[in-house]
Order: C-alpha cells, then structure tokens, then sequence
C-alpha cells in the first residue's frame, strides 16, 4: 500500500453537515465520537472547517434551501475529499420521498461514496460502514464472486 | 556557516525538534486518551496527519489577500525553528556560548508564532478567522505582561546576566532559581503563561472549535495548516525546554525528566479545564497572576 493513500485511510478528519435532519442522525453521530467507540484509534477527528475535512457526513434530507449550501460546501473542501450519506433520510429521501420541498436525493446533487442506511444508523453501523469506505479506497475494483 | 546551516536545519533545529514535538504531541493524546478512559491513537498518529495535510489541496480563498496568506505560516515557522536552535544548543552544546542578551531575542521570538496566526487569520478574509484574531491578540496582550516580568526574575537572581549559559552555569553553582520562592512563584505563573502561547485548552478561545469552528486556522488547509500545525509541535518543545532553561538548571539528554514532568503538567492542565471565555483569560492574566509576578520580583530584589 503506498503512503498516500495509508495517509488518506489512517487520518479521517470529518466534516459534520446537516441538510436538515431531524437530529436523529446528528446525535448519534456525535454518539459515534464519544469516549466508548473510541475513533480516534483509526484516526478519525470531528473538525470544524470544511477546509480542514477528508470526509463530509450528510444527514437529513436535502431541501430546497439547502442544496445551494451544500454545493458551497462541497466546492470548498480540499479534495482528495469523501461523501458519506448517513440516514435513510440522505440515503434514499426516506418518508420524504413523495415531498414538495425535498425533490433531490443526496446523491444527485454530491458525488456519495458510501452509503450508511438506518433510522437512525447505530454508531457500529457508522464505523463499519467507514471500514467499508476504508476498503473501497484501497481496492477500487474488486474481484467479483467466484 | 555550514555547522551553521546544519544547526538550524537538522540538529537541533528544525528536523531534530519536530521528531521530538510529534513524539511529545502523541503522549499528549495518548494520555489525554488514557485520562478519558479510552484507548487513544497510535504512535505514528502526528506523523500521519501531517503526510495527509501535505497532500492535500491547498485552497485559497477569493477575498484572501494571497502573499501575507501564504507567508503568514513561514514567519511563524522560521522563528520558532530559531529559537528551538538557541535553547538546545545553550543546553547541550558546551562549546555554544550564546550571545549576550539572548534572552531578550528568545522573548521577542516566541511571540512571533502568535504574530504569524493573526497575520494569517486577517489575511484569510473571514469573518470569523477575525473574530479568532481578534481574541489571539487580546491573549497575547494578556500573557506577554506576567511573562516578561517573569523574565526578569531569573535576571535579578543573576545579578544581571542576560545570557542563557552565563544563567545556566550560576545556577549549577548556586542552586536552581526554582528552589527559593521568588523563583517557583515566577516559574509557576510562567507555566499558566506557557499554556495560554502554547494555546492549549483552557486558553484556546482564539481557535474554539467547536464555536468558531476553528477561528483563526479556519481558511486553512493542505500544507499551510500543516505548516501551522508544525510550529505548535515545536513550540510545545522549545517552551518548556526555555522554562527549565531560565528556573530548573537547564538540561542534557540525561535530564530531560524535567521536561517529561513540564509536559506532563501541561496535559493534565489541559484535560482538567473547560475553555476561558477570553475577558476571563484577560482578567487571569492582568489581575491574579500579574499581581504574583510582581511579588515575585519584589522578592527576588530583597534575595528570597
């Protein structure tokens, strides 16, 4: 494995932003960061700017006002930069999917890496879907099945 | 010249110091860890950040203005490089005699890095980089006026010498300036000063991360963060080095305990405090601990 991308996998600085969520999703995100599961063995560190993120974690639905931010946001991170969607929510809309004000999934709007599905998605299903991610970036075409 | 070159660059500047400063900010985290109750990162955690930070794109803003962006993280830089060279060499060179009136140079230099961060900050153009100025010059005002009067008691003692060997050498005949109590005063006020330069977490209110997202680093990113970032890790290696230096008999490779111990009182600072809001800060500084600078150096001009 060549530095770079040891350096890329080992220190995810991630970038917390809301599209309007219900703070289900924010909460447990910050559930994830707590002493008990520990990220900071991996690397992984909350950050404040988007100038210093490797990661952005979407939560919520995206909404009418919202996409123009996230667009922003998405244009100043320093790149190589990841999308995770994190939620049923950014996933695939979830309940809003028949909305007015929610007409763009995540993933039509931003360039999403890995999804991580769930109402709220636990903090084990965060980090294994990062395990995930982790992998994707080492082996981007994997062998299919046998 | 080329002993020169050598000196600044590799041993015991600038590479020699950052080895040392990574090391020191891992124990810093793995303690910090520790203290949480949580396993913490491994040992090559500050090495890799800074890889990453140095690949990445470095993005400038629009409004920035673009020389003083991208010179603000060198000056920083440079300045702390020299003054790691002068407080090692004084130390573990004898054949370095320093010049007269380092000290002074040493003092003018370690305000530097704080100088760069409001210089890089204002550049940046944002609103809230300026607010982190804002509060990182108030700090600076707040903590460089125990400092200095700190600074003067070590001179006293001396009898007026104003060379860091010619400091180091009275003491190792008359005993450490830490053992009266003029000395520990002044040493322990200049501790809470070292806190507030090193911008650990009771005195951090000028990057708050989680309030001004970052404050006066937040337009930064790629390898001017990491340039930042590299200069609080030597700074975390020449301060306490500069303290021992002044107060503790100064130091060789036998002794660096005393630095382990600085370090240690340092982390312990810093996971034991919630942040300052900065008029506090102000009003540690210019009241409380002035007031302890000020009785030490009445003490130490009656001999105690």
């Amino acid at each position: 494995m060549s530095l770079r991308l040891k350096a890329l996998t080992k220190s995810i600085w991630v970038y917390h932003m809301s599209t309007g969520s219900c703070n289900n999703c924010d909460i447990e995100i910050l559930d994830m960061l707590t002493p008990r599961f520990d990220v900071e063995r991996f690397g992984i560190t909350l950050v404040g700017s988007i100038r210093h993120a490797d990661a952005i974690l979407v939560t919520g639905s995206l909404n009418l006002k919202t996409i123009p931010r996230i667009k922003a946001i998405y244009e100043q991170a320093p790149k190589p930069c990841v999308v995770i969607a994190i939620g049923a929510c950014s996933c695939g809309q979830g309940m809003f999917k028949n909305g007015p004000n929610c007409p763009n999934p995540v993933d039509s709007v931003l360039p999403v890496d890995v999804y991580i599905p769930g109402c709220p998605p636990k903090p084990e299903a965060m980090i294994a879907g990062i395990v995930k991610l982790i992998e994707k970036l080492k082996n981007p075409h994997p062998n299919p099945l046998p | 010249m080329t002993k020169l070159l050598f000196n600044f660059l590799i041993f015991p500047g600038f590479l020699f110091t950052v080895i040392f400063g990574l090391a020191a900010s891992w124990i810093d985290r793995k303690v910090t860890a520790r203290i949480q109750w949580r396993v913490g990162p491994p040992w090559y955690q500050p090495l890799i950040d800074l890889v990453k930070l140095s690949i990445k794109e470095i993005t400038v803003p629009r409004t920035a203005s673009k020389g003083l962006f991208f010179l603000s993280p060198m000056i920083g830089l440079s300045a702390v490089t020299l003054v790691s060279m002068l407080v090692w060499l004084v130390n573990i060179d004898p054949a370095s005699k320093g010049f007269s009136g380092d000290i002074i140079v040493v003092t003018y230099l370690l305000t530097l890095p704080a100088i760069a961060i409001i210089l890089g900050a204002s550049a940046s153009g944002n609103p809230l980089a300026s607010l982190g100025a804002s509060r990182e010059i108030k700090l600076v005002m707040a903590y460089e006026l125990p400092f200095i009067i700190c600074l003067i008691v070590p001179v006293i003692k001396s009898h007026g010498l104003l060379r860091l060997s010619d400091i180091i050498n009275y003491q190792a005949v008359n005993g450490s300036f830490a053992a009266s109590f003029s000395g520990i005063i002044a040493f322990i006020v200049m501790i809470f000063c070292m806190q507030a330069k090193l911008g650990l977490v009771p005195f951090d209110a000028s990057e708050a991360e989680t309030e001004i997202m970052g404050g006066a680093f937040i337009e930064y990113s790629g390898i001017l963060l990491a340039v930042f970032k590299i200069t609080k890790t030597m700074l975390m290696v020449a301060l306490p080095l500069f303290l021992i230096t002044l107060f503790w008999q100064g130091f060789n490779f036998l002794s660096l305990w005393k630095y382990v111990i600085l370090l240690v009182v340092i982390i312990l600072i810093r996971n034991t405090n919630p942040r300052v809001r900065i008029d506090q800060a102000v009003r540690f500084f210019w009241g409380k601990m002035t007031l302890l600078a000020i009785l030490a150096v009445l003490l130490a001009i009656k001999g105690m």
